[in-house]
């Protein structure tokens, strides 16, 4: 009697589901496909057109050549790949050796080091920048690329954590015969630890990576020089003197997107284990 | 070379010094299931007898180059940390009971003035009731990526389509979603046309009336970060074995029941994590607003603020005690929440 009940309200159960998925993806794509669009129009499109049709000629990439050069794209790039190239490397060194202290180690104080560093994630660095500006001037590093690296180096605490989990599940065996043979910690660590902790650094560089590319609030704040613009600041001040000109903005805005599109179609699988990992704690 | 011959040979005596937190790691690595020490069983060493033997003197290297070895593993983390971490908050304190202007040799000093005005001027306490939007938008972006990530976690057609699709705004740069939406947003913008579509006419300033622009900034906020607690979701999800379902299914559960028993508990801990961070992630809010409507028609938050009387107005006294009220909001709510959820893990 209740088969055939079941199998209606089922059936209603599997539309819902699919309704509610495509729902979605309409949700999350409408914004982007119209700037696509938008992107692709010329200036007279965009002024009679609504924003929802479609731009006349698909291959129109006039307002891309606009927005790579007026907005300084290719200096954008360039900085962001220095702050990208010099705070990953740094993480994944200071992460790594951090939490080989903390996990292959006892000392005095251990507990109250491991302490700081927990305390130091709870507080949400936005909340602290008026106070670490005057750091970061103090050192005279306003307006150079390395005030934001030393700030994304020097406080990732995520990182450390990722490492230290990883670092327990190798055995210890390892440290112990090298030691045997003569290594000091620094060479196990450098010969053993450090090429065994490869998924784990993947896992940090593929965080910080996208973080940094995508960071707005450190390069704004510390690299206001028109010479330093990195993707998000030169996108931001690519809007100042283009206001209404809605096409070449959106080319600008789908620029800075495509890199992080190939990247997630490349990468997927090791994105989505990346930020579960650095997530469950 | 992890030879077992060479490395069976000097275990015992190694593993005397380094048994104390070899326990500690193995309650840890425990469920990573790496194999470890297979070579000396663990009843030839009494747990309780390990600690003593942590004390023992190295043979090798003398004690006071062991003990001095982690610290300078950690010496340039360490600066780092107290110089990046600790010292802008106990800055932040100082400069809060000054009236500062940021590049003056002097610092005033005035108390708790700089507080007072905080809490009393109502132009100043207004960014509280913004935090209030962004975080109901974290309730809804909770409630969205829990319902997204039980469909998806079951059998879908298309299901990496639109798991992708659903993650991918989290990667999309800040800025580039600041003006993807503005456009969104316009009159007569996307949400405006699309409106049209389905019968809905007429212009809305989305952003421009200030009884809309904060629910259209903190839809935004839901738009980005659905995607990041979905995957969440979704991974702690498929991390529960997959015979728990068949057994529940076979003993008749229905599919709520199967949330309600199987996923809900071994979720709880992303939960409690995700709750963190919508409550601390609500009341730093900068990013999109700002480039957005640059704090107009009501949508100022506590951070664009904070910046605004710090950067450009000099007052770094009153920016700092704004600051200071921020971090003691988010260290509060954080402590109660381990009150309430207490950790089962810990770090050391």
């Amino acid at each position: 009697m209740s088969a055939p009940i079941v199998a209606v309200r089922s059936g209603t159960a599997v539309v819902l589901k699919y309704l509610t998925l495509v729902l979605a993806c309409v949700v999350v794509l409408l914004p982007m496909v119209a700037v696509l669009m938008t992107a692709l129009k010329t200036s007279k499109e965009v002024a009679t057109g609504s924003a929802l049709s479609p731009p006349h000629n698909w291959l129109n990439y006039h307002n891309f050549v606009t927005a790579f050069n007026k907005g300084d794209m290719l200096q954008g790039l360039f900085n962001t790949g220095f702050l990208l190239v010099f705070s990953v490397t740094g993480t994944v060194l200071i992460g790594s050796m951090t939490a080989y202290a903390i996990g292959r180690f006892n000392f005095r104080f251990k507990r109250v080091v491991v302490a700081l560093f927990l305390l130091a994630a709870l507080v949400p660095s936005v909340t602290t920048q008026v106070a670490t500006f005057k750091i970061i001037n103090f050192f005279g590093l306003v307006d150079t690329r390395w005030g934001p690296i030393l700030l994304y180096t020097g406080t990732d605490i995520v990182s450390i954590y990722i490492f230290l989990q990883f670092i327990r599940s190798i055995p210890i065996s390892l440290d112990e015969s090298a030691r045997l043979d003569g290594a000091n910690a620094f060479t196990i660590y450098r010969k053993i630890i450090f090429p065994l902790l490869k998924p784990a650094i993947a896992t940090v560089v593929i965080i910080k990576g996208i973080f940094v590319y995508n960071d707005f609030v450190s390069p704004f704040l510390y690299m206001p020089d028109a010479n330093l613009g990195t993707v998000s600041t030169s996108l931001f001040r690519f809007k100042g003197p283009f206001g209404a000109h809605w096409e070449d903005i959106s080319a600008g805005a789908i620029l800075v997107i495509v890199p992080s599109l190939v990247i997630f179609l490349l990468l997927q699988r090791f994105i989505y284990n990346g930020l579960t990992r650095g997530a469950v704690k | 070379m992890t030879d077992t011959t060479s490395t069976g040979v000097g275990n015992p005596l190694s593993r005397k010094q380094l048994s104390g937190k070899q326990l500690s790691g193995k309650q840890l690595s425990g469920k990573q299931g790496v194999p470890r020490e297979p070579n000396v069983p663990a009843a030839k060493q009494p747990p309780g007898t390990s600690r003593l033997h942590l004390l023992a003197p190295r043979k090798r290297t003398g004690a006071g180059e062991r003990k001095l070895t982690p610290w300078l593993f950690m010496l340039v983390p360490l600066a780092f940390l107290a110089v990046f971490s600790y010292i802008p908050v106990v800055n932040l304190f100082r400069y809060s009971l000054t009236s500062w202007d940021g590049f003056s040799p002097t610092r005033p000093y005035v108390g708790l003035k700089n507080y007072v005005d905080l809490f009393t001027r109502p132009e100043l306490f207004e960014v509280f009731f913004v935090c209030l939007y962004y975080l109901a938008a974290s309730v809804v972006q909770l409630g969205l990526a829990l319902y997204f990530a039980t469909v998806l976690s079951f059998n879908v057609k298309f299901k990496n389509l639109f798991k992708g699709i659903i993650f991918f705004p989290y990667l999309v740069n800040g800025v580039a979603i600041s003006f993807i939406f503005l456009y969104f947003f316009q009159p007569n913008g996307t949400l405006d046309s699309a409106l049209r579509i389905i019968g809905v006419h007429g212009q809305h300033f989305w952003l421009g009336n200030p009884h809309l622009a904060n629910v259209s900034l903190a839809g935004v906020s839901v738009w980005r970060y659905t995607g990041l607690d979905f995957v969440l979701f979704l991974g702690a999800i498929q991390s529960i074995p997959g015979d728990f379902y068949e057994a529940a299914e076979i003993d008749g559960a229905s599919r709520w029941q199967q949330f309600r028993f199987i996923i809900a508990p071994g979720i709880k801990p992303i939960i409690s994590l995700l709750t963190i961070l919508a409550i601390s992630g609500s009341i730093s809010v900068f990013e999109v607003p700002f480039v957005m409507t640059g704090g107009a028609n009501g949508t100022t938050t506590f951070v664009i603020q904070t910046f605004n009387q710090a950067f450009q107005f000099q007052k770094v006294g009153l920016a700092s005690a704004a600051a200071v009220v921020l971090l003691a909001i988010v260290l509060v709510v954080t402590w109660i929440q381990r009150l309430l959820v207490p950790d089962e893990k810990d770090i050391v």
